[in-house]
This record gives structure tokens, C-alpha cells and sequence, in this order.
């Protein structure tokens, strides 16, 4: 009796979480649509208007087109990296192997103001000039930990035997890795690369450090927030980010499960 | 002669070498070798915008003494804390509720459920909270419609409490991951030996539960405790003159002071202070428990 | 290292193989010879070396010293893939992306053999492996004996020299193992390959083949037929490990040529011939009567030629067998008795008197 009124309890406790963690995307799409320049309650009425001005606005063009390579550029370049680690961390033992995976998993819990700040010590004392580039490097260093972490449960989950299988069967490693391997660990990979470009796409601390003429979406939206004229629109902006990463998601979640049922291996868990 | 050599050295050592070095490098290149400038950099000064690269712990000396830094310094790492301490007390029942009580077959759409407001726009999400703290905000709004108040409230924006709670919103999900992992992996039939062995619900939590979930906490510890320290966006919108964090003036030293030694200093100074925290964390985890075996 | 090779028997040989992981040696100076066209078993305990074995045959490992050589020819330095064996993991390893088909063509596609004849050879393996019309099956729905089927007939399509088999049958319910342990053995005689097979289990490896080696600790213990393995194994430890031995203490009397006379605890003086103590009269020696050699006399006494009384102390009841633990008269020792359970035969209790029969040349001497 007691246990269910426990649970009970822990129900109430996570509807009460749930909407705290909900209110600001809750909010978003409100005065998204609220035929009000001023964002407070309450709301205004209907419009489409604040949509209207995110469609014609050059330099949001602009600074949605630099995001896109710069997070599909680390994207690749990450989970590239990151096959190489899981691999090498998943397979083979290898002296300085604890050392060297720690080097490259620490990105993870480092502040990202000291990757920031000594990136740009680097690049202005070697006298290089800031672009899209130098926020392609920095990204791709955070990046890949998470892309390490996540092939590197891809590669765990991979039989052994199923590699020596191929190659007992005649095949080489290259034509083994090819055919066995990848197919295998393709869910990993493309979660991989979906997690790189969001993490990508919505980094600013770093990018702001290493910006140079040309901003990304969110040293934009930074700039934006100074003037209260610009707010609805970026609540709209805010929106159809939040519209298309969510149908990304899902079209990832459903090749996931069509891959993961194909391999046999039933209901597993969420992408990371 | 030449089978001897190839079985002297060890072929999967070999690979697994060759397979880490570029990511292994880039990591080197990247992070290693800039932070190693930016320790150098602490260690010079700057006048505008001429560098002086004799060595010196002008900047160190300035950073530990000055109050202002002082108290910029204390500030953050309490802040840091209460979000650490909040993300992990407020994610813990959550983790514990996807765990043991969400059916297997619905986990991976709670999980999802509770990343899915981490795809909006990181900026945009802090100014959302701006705007439901804020003076003509969300709860100033509601709580003069029900006629609670009638002056809005001015206490709830642009102060220490107010970047807490964006940060506690921010990296909850990054709590509740690790420690849902960690008690996700508890065998149930060693809660059931317990129970069995007549423990209480309550002593069975205390004697098994938790510190079989230990490794998931201090994870999430870590997790949101570094990097906390690095935020200067949430402080700057929603913290207020007296809110700010201590990366807003490493930022501030960087940028708009051009005194980058110092801010280096600053960098480097709040990286050792929250080292060493963690460090006494996973020392005290540890002491824990070897205390309960 | 120029030896002249008999090209045509053994298939597998390997000369003085050592293999050591780091500090663990796996395999200690192992020399063996596997005849062509046999079903040879490797079987020992776990961690006792039998996989590496398998796999440095396979090539996926390398020896550290020492040289495998397969149909005459040397090994070294040549890749699994370049080998004339092919391999059942204990996983099975069936390709999981792959329907039944691809799976076996896969070797064959490897080989670049034209498409038609990839498709008459599959459908002949999954023939001859009783799944005759799977070909478009999707491997995941596969049970685990079917799962097994496909691995076999994916890697006896390619007409391996030699099959290597890694404990295939240990994930196999019990029912379904013993069916396919006849199953294996048929197709071991119908298509003529030599089958290497490692097991941990004595009974299977008894059962199911031509020649068995028992390996413990990395070494080679014996290599014989099953039946000589049986009755006459050469070690006090193969002894144990091959079915249930009963062992008494034993002190040496005379030895005269081949005529050899020994006190065993509890059963008397006994004459021996020379091959019941393979390792002769020397050293730390005990004496070893296996259970369904004594026989606990009801009626009958002609069939025994020795005799001794004990004390049924346990028994144990299987249907078709009963196990009798029984305390011989005039020691402290306690043997193992197994009777079959024939119509019209009853059966002791514990504490019942028993007459025990048994014949001198039952009695081994082991070291």
C-alpha cells in the first residue's frame, strides 16, 4: 500500500517536473504567433506576420547558410574521428591507450569558455584570421567525444565473430569492414552524425570566440537580442529550429528502429 | 629472420595505435597544445596591445587578490553548486521513475520526452525565462490575474536565483542520463534479495539502491558542475549587475579589456578551483563507498 | 624447417605450438596430427586452451612458437582468409543484415563465382542442412538450431579441407543437442570433410567422434578413440574427466615381466596384464574401476569373477539406470556403482547389504 502511494506521488512529481521543463518551449511558439511586439501576456491575437520577417531577412539567410556547413562540416569530420577512437577503443588494447582515450573524451566535462578562449589564443598569436573554419575546428573537438561515446557502444554491441566469420569466409579486413562492419554500426553512425550537427548547430559559446566576419546562426541571434524590435521575430526563428530538429529526430528514431529490427537485435534503447 | 621480427612486436598494439593517432592527434593539436599556450600566456602581460613575455605572476596575484575577482570567483563556484546539487536532487526521482516504474517498452520515449526541449534554440531558451520571470513576465502576469499581487514581482529576474534556476532547466537532462543509466543497470533481483532479507523499502534504497546508483550521480556531478562554471550567457540575460559569473569577466578580458594574460589567469585559476572540487567529490564517492561495503 | 610432408594424411598437423597471451600461456609445446576424412574432437574444461587451438588452426591467432601446417603445407604467415579451413563460431555468427541466401554465398561471392552456380550451390547446402527453400528467409527469424544449420552450410559450401567447429552445440536446448549431435556426425560422413570440433563436454565428444584429444592446462593429456579413451585412459586426470571413475588406493606387490600383482583397497589382491597400467607401476599410483564395472549381485554370481560385500549407502535414480554409492567391507572407502534397470530387476535401499562383483581386468593402475 505504501509503495503505491509512494509512486503516486513520484506520478505528481513528474507531471510538475515535465512542465517546468516544458515552459519555455511552450512558450516559444505562443508569442510566435502573437500579433504583439511586446513579448508578455497577455496574448494579442493571431498573426503570421513575425514568420513573414525571418522568410525576408538577408543576413539571417546568411547566417543560416554559414551554420549549415559549419555543422554539417563537423558533423563529419567528428564522427570520422570517432569511428577512428571507438574502433581503436572497443578492439584493441595498445600501450597509453587509457591516456589517450582520456585526452580525447575530456572535451566533454571542460568548460567550453577554456576551449574557446585558448583556441583563439592559438590562432591570433599564430597570426591566422577567424572564419567559419576556426569554428569548424573547435566544434569537431567537442564533437567528437560524444561521437567516440556513442560508436563506441555501436562497435560494443558488434559480435566478433561476425568480422572473423567474413573473414574466414574469404574476404579481407578492407572488404569485411565494408560489408560486416559498417552495415552493422550504420544506426551509430548516423546518430553520430545527427547529434554532431545539432550539438553543431546550436553552439555558441565557442562559436562566439572564434567568429569572424561571418556569424552563425546563434552569434546572430546574440546579436539580435539587444534590440526588442527583433524578439517576435526570433521567436519565430526559434520555432521552426525547434520544428525541424524535431522532424529530424524522428525520421532518425524510425531508421534507427528499421535498422535495429533488420539486425535482429529487438527493442533498443534511445540513440544515446 | 624476418617471422621473428613480426612476432617480436605486437601487431594489435600496432593497429590500435595507428587507428587512435588521428583522432589522438587532433586532440593534441587542439586542445592539449592551446591550452598549454594559454598556461604560457597566463604567465605574461599585456598593455593594449603589446604583449610582454616575461615571466611573471602579476596576473595570478591579481586574480586570487583583488575582490573583485574574489568575489566573482566565490559567486560562480556557489552557483555551480546549487545547480549541481538541484539538477542531481530534482533528477534523481525522474531517473528513478524512467528506471523502475515506466514499463521497458515506453523508456525510450521518456527519454526522448525529456530531451525534446533541448532542440530549441539554446539562447533562444534562455531569453524564453527571461521572459517568464521578467516584469510583465509569464508569473508576474498569472499571479496579478488571479489577483495574488497586485504590483508585479521584481525579485524573481536578473538576480543569483534567477540564474540558477535557468541553469538547473538547462543541464537537468544531463543529469537524469548518467544517473537513469546507472539504476537502469541494477540487476532487480539484488532488490529483491534485499527485501527478502528483510530490508524496508526505505533501507533497501539506503543499503542497495543508491549506492549501486553512486557511479550514475557522480557523473551527472561532474557533468553539470564543470561546465557550469563556464556559462557566461545565462548570467549575462538573465543575472543581473549582481548575477554575473566569472566567466563573463574572462570573457570581458578576452574581448573588450584586451587584457588576455589576465583573463588566461582567470580561465586557468577557475579550472583549478573546480578541479579540485571534483576531485574531493570523487574522493568523498569513493569514501562512501568503501564506508557502505 | 624442411621437412617432407605425406601430402595426403594428416590433414592438420602442428609441430610443438606454443601460444601465450602476455603472461598466460595457452597452449604449451602442442603437437598433433588429424587424419583426413575423421571427426576429431578437442575436448578439455574451460580456459583449458581448446578454442586457441581452434583458432590458430583457423588463423586468427598466431602461435607464438612453433608451426601448423594443413595439408602439407606450411601455415605461417598466411591469413584466415587465405586458409583451406572454414569455421562455425559459437555465436554462429549468421550475418544479421543478411537473409539465409547472401549468408551462403557469401564465401562464394568472395570467390567470384559466377551468380547460376551460386544459386544451384546454396540451394544444394541449405539441402543438405535440412532447410532446403530458405534461401529468402531473413536471418533474425531464424530458431537457434536453424541459426546453426545456415552457419554450417555456409561454411561447407565452400568445400573447406577441414571444418572447425567451436563449441557448436553448447547454446542448444538439451533435446535439440542430441539431435543434432547425430546430425552432425552424419553429415561429418556423408560429405567426407575432416571436422575439428571442441567441446567441454566428455559425453558429446565421446559420442559423436572418430579420435579425441583431452587437453587440460594447454597441453595435449591423451589422444585416442573414444572407446580406448574409456577403458584405458592414460592419466588419473583423463580419467576423471572422461565419464566417472572410482579410484582406490593401491600398493605394488610383485612385478614380474608382464605378471604384475597389486593390493587394492577394499578389493583385494589382483593380477594385472600390461595395458591396465599404461604408465607402468611407478610413482604416485592409484587404481581405477569405472561404476558400470561393478555389478551388484541379485541372483547370479557366474558373470563376475571376483566378489567383495559392502553397504548401499545412497542411491540415486535416473529411470533407465540406477547409481548405487556404496561403502566397501573392510575399508573406508566408498565406490560408485551404476546398474541398468532390467525388467524384473529390484533395486536396493540405502543401508542394504550388497554382494559386488567385478573382474580383474576392470582394474586400472593410473598415475
Amino acid at each position: 500500500m505504501s509503495g503505491l502511494r509512494m509512486s503516486n506521488w513520484l506520478i505528481v512529481y513528474v507531471g510538475l517536473f515535465l512542465l517546468f521543463l516544458y515552459a519555455p518551449a511552450i512558450l516559444l511558439p505562443l508569442f510566435a504567433f502573437n500579433d504583439s511586439a511586446v513579448i508578455s501576456f497577455p496574448l494579442a491575437g493571431f498573426t503570421w506576420q513575425w514568420f513573414a520577417t525571418v522568410v525576408d531577412n538577408e543576413s539571417l539567410h546568411r547566417a543560416t547558410r554559414n551554420s549549415l556547413i559549419v555543422a554539417v562540416s563537423t558533423a563529419v569530420f567528428a564522427t570520422t574521428l570517432g569511428v577512428f577512437a571507438a574502433r581503436a577503443g572497443t578492439r584493441f588494447s595498445f600501450p597509453g591507450k587509457r591516456g589517450m582515450m582520456g585526452l580525447v573524451m575530456v572535451p566533454m566535462v571542460l568548460p567550453e569558455i577554456i576551449i574557446g578562449v585558448s583556441m583563439l589564443v592559438v590562432v591570433l598569436q599564430l597570426g591566422l584570421s577567424l572564419s567559419l573554419m576556426t569554428i569548424i575546428l573547435g566544434h569537431v573537438l567537442i564533437c567528437t567525444p560524444f561521437s567516440t561515446a556513442i560508436l563506441g557502444a555501436a562497435f560494443q554491441g558488434l559480435d566478433r565473430s561476425l568480422e572473423e566469420a567474413s573473414i574466414d569466409l574469404g574476404r579481407t579486413r578492407l572488404t569485411t569492414f565494408l560489408l560486416i562492419t559498417l552495415p552493422l554500426v550504420l544506426p551509430g553512425i548516423i546518430a553520430s552524425l545527427l547529434l554532431a550537427f545539432t550539438i553543431s548547430l546550436d553552439e555558441f559559446i565557442i562559436a562566439f570566440f572564434l567568429t569572424g566576419t561571418e556569424a552563425t546562426l546563434p552569434v546572430y541571434i546574440w546579436g539580435q537580442l539587444r534590440f526588442p524590435q527583433r524578439i517576435p521575430g526570433l521567436m519565430a526563428l526559434g520555432t521552426i529550429l525547434l520544428v525541424v530538429s524535431l522532424l529530424l529526430l524522428v525520421c532518425a528514431e524510425y531508421f534507427r528502429r528499421r535498422a535495429a529490427r533488420n539486425m535482429g537485435r529487438g527493442e533498443q534503447r534511445e540513440l544515446f | 629472420m624476418a617471422s621473428s621480427f613480426r612476432r617480436s612486436i605486437n601487431p594489435e598494439a600496432v593497429s590500435g595505435l595507428a587507428l587512435i593517432s588521428p583522432t589522438f592527434l587532433y586532440a593534441l593539436v587542439l586542445l592539449a597544445a592551446p591550452i598549454a599556450a594559454v598556461i604560457l600566456l597566463s604567465f605574461w602581460t599585456q598593455d593594449y596591445l603589446e604583449l610582454h613575455r616575461t615571466f611573471t605572476l602579476a596576473n595570478y596575484v591579481k586574480a586570487w587578490t583583488e575582490p573583485v575577482y574574489q568575489a566573482l570567483m566565490i559567486r560562480s563556484v556557489k552557483i555551480s553548486l546549487l545547480v549541481t546539487a538541484f539538477t542531481v536532487l530534482i533528477g534523481f526521482p525522474i531517473a528513478y521513475y524512467i528506471a523502475f516504474i515506466v514499463p521497458p517498452r515506453r523508456k525510450p520515449i521518456w527519454l526522448f520526452l525529456i530531451t525534446i526541449p533541448f532542440w530549441t534554440s539554446y539562447l533562444v531558451r534562455i531569453f524564453l525565462w527571461k521572459v517568464i520571470l521578467g516584469y510583465n513576465g509569464v508569473i508576474n502576469g498569472s499571479l496579478i490575474g488571479i489577483g495574488l499581487i497586485e504590483e508585479p514581482l521584481k525579485f524573481i529576474l536578473y538576480n543569483q536565483g534567477a540564474v540558477v534556476l535557468t541553469l538547473c532547466h538547462a543541464w537537468l537532462p544531463f543529469a537524469i542520463l548518467p544517473i537513469y543509466v546507472a539504476l537502469d543497470k541494477i540487476d532487480r533481483s539484488l532488490l529483491e534479495a534485499a527485501e527478502d532479507l528483510g530490508d524496508s523499502p526505505f533501507r533497501r534504497f539506503i543499503r542497495i539502491t543508491l549506492p549501486l546508483a553512486m557511479p550514475g550521480i557522480m557523473a551527472a556531478t561532474i557533468i553539470v558542475f564543470i561546465p557550469t562554471i563556464g556559462d557566461y550567457v545565462t548570467p549575462r540575460l538573465v543575472g543581473g549587475p549582481n548575477g554575473l559569473m566569472i566567466a563573463n569577466m574572462i570573457e570581458v578580458q578576452f574581448k573588450k579589456a584586451n587584457n588576455a594574460p589576465l583573463g588566461a589567469a582567470l580561465a586557468l585559476s577557475a579550472m583549478f578551483i573546480v578541479t579540485v572540487i571534483s576531485l574531493i567529490f570523487l574522493w568523498a564517492n569513493r569514501k562512501y563507498l568503501r564506508a557502505n561495503q | 624447417m624442411s621437412e617432407t610432408v605425406n601430402p595426403t594424411l594428416p590433414i592438420i598437423r602442428t609441430v610443438a605450438v606454443d601460444k601465450s597471451f602476455g603472461s598466460v600461456e595457452a597452449l604449451r609445446s602442442v603437437s598433433l596430427e588429424i587424419e583426413q576424412g575423421k571427426f576429431f574432437t578437442l575436448v578439455g574444461p574451460s580456459g583449458c586452451g581448446k578454442t586457441t587451438l581452434l583458432r590458430v588452426m583457423a588463423g586468427f591467432e598466431q602461435p607464438t612458437r612453433g608451426q601448423v601446417f594443413i595439408d602439407g603445407k606450411s601455415m605461417e604467415g598466411v591469413p584466415a582468409n587465405k586458409r583451406p579451413t572454414n569455421m562455425v563460431f559459437q555465436s554462429y555468427a549468421v550475418f544479421p543484415h543478411m537473409n539465409v541466401g547472401e549468408n551462403i554465398a557469401y564465401g562464394l561471392r568472395s570467390k567470384k563465382t559466377p551468380a547460376d552456380r551460386i544459386a544451384t550451390l546454396v540451394a544444394e547446402a541449405l539441402e543438405m542442412v535440412g532447410l532446403a527453400g530458405y534461401q529468402n528467409r531473413p536471418s533474425h527469424a531464424l530458431s537457434g538450431g536453424q541459426r546453426q544449420r545456415v552457419a554450417l552450410a555456409r561454411a561447407l559450401v565452400l568445400k573447406p579441407k577441414v571444418l572447425l567447429l567451436d563449441e557448436p552445440l553448447s547454446a542448444l536446448d538439451k533435446k535439440l543437442r542430441e539431435q543434432m549431435q547425430s546430425e552432425l556426425r552424419n553429415l561429418q560422413r556423408n560429405v567426407g570433410i575432416t571436422f575439428v570440433l571442441v567441446t567441454h563436454d566428455q559425453e558429446e565428444a565421446l559420442t559423436m567422434s572418430d579420435q579425441i584429444a583431452v587437453i587440460f592446462g594447454g597441453e595435449i593429456a591423451q589422444v585416442a578413440s573414444p572407446e580406448i579413451l574409456y577403458r584405458r585412459p592414460n592419466s588419473r586426470e583423463v580419467a576423471d574427466f572422461v565419464g566417472v571413475m572410482n579410484f582406490l588406493n593401491v600398493s605394488v606387490l610383485s612385478e614380474h615381466g608382464t605378471r604384475r600383482r597389486v593390493e587394492v583397497e577394499g578389493l583385494g589382491i589382483v593380477e594385472i596384464e600390461e595395458d591396465q597400467a599404461p604408465r607402468g607401476l611407478v610413482g604416485d599410483i592409484v587404481a581405477g574401476v569405472r561404476p558400470e564395472q561393478f555389478t551388484i549381485l541379485f541372483e547370479d554370481r557366474a558373470s563376475a569373477d571376483r566378489c567383495c560385500s559392502g553397504t548401499v549407502t545412497e542411491i540415486q535414480y535416473f529411470g533407465d539406470m540406477t547409481y548405487y554409492a556404496a561403502k566397501l567391507e573392510g575399508c573406508d572407502k566408498t565406490v560408485t556403482i551404476s546398474m541398468r534397470n532390467t525388467a524384473g530387476r529390484r533395486t536396493l535401499g540405502p543401508g542394504d547389504k550388497a554382494d559386488i562383483g567385478w573382474r580383474s581386468e576392470s582394474v586400472l593402475i593410473l598415475s
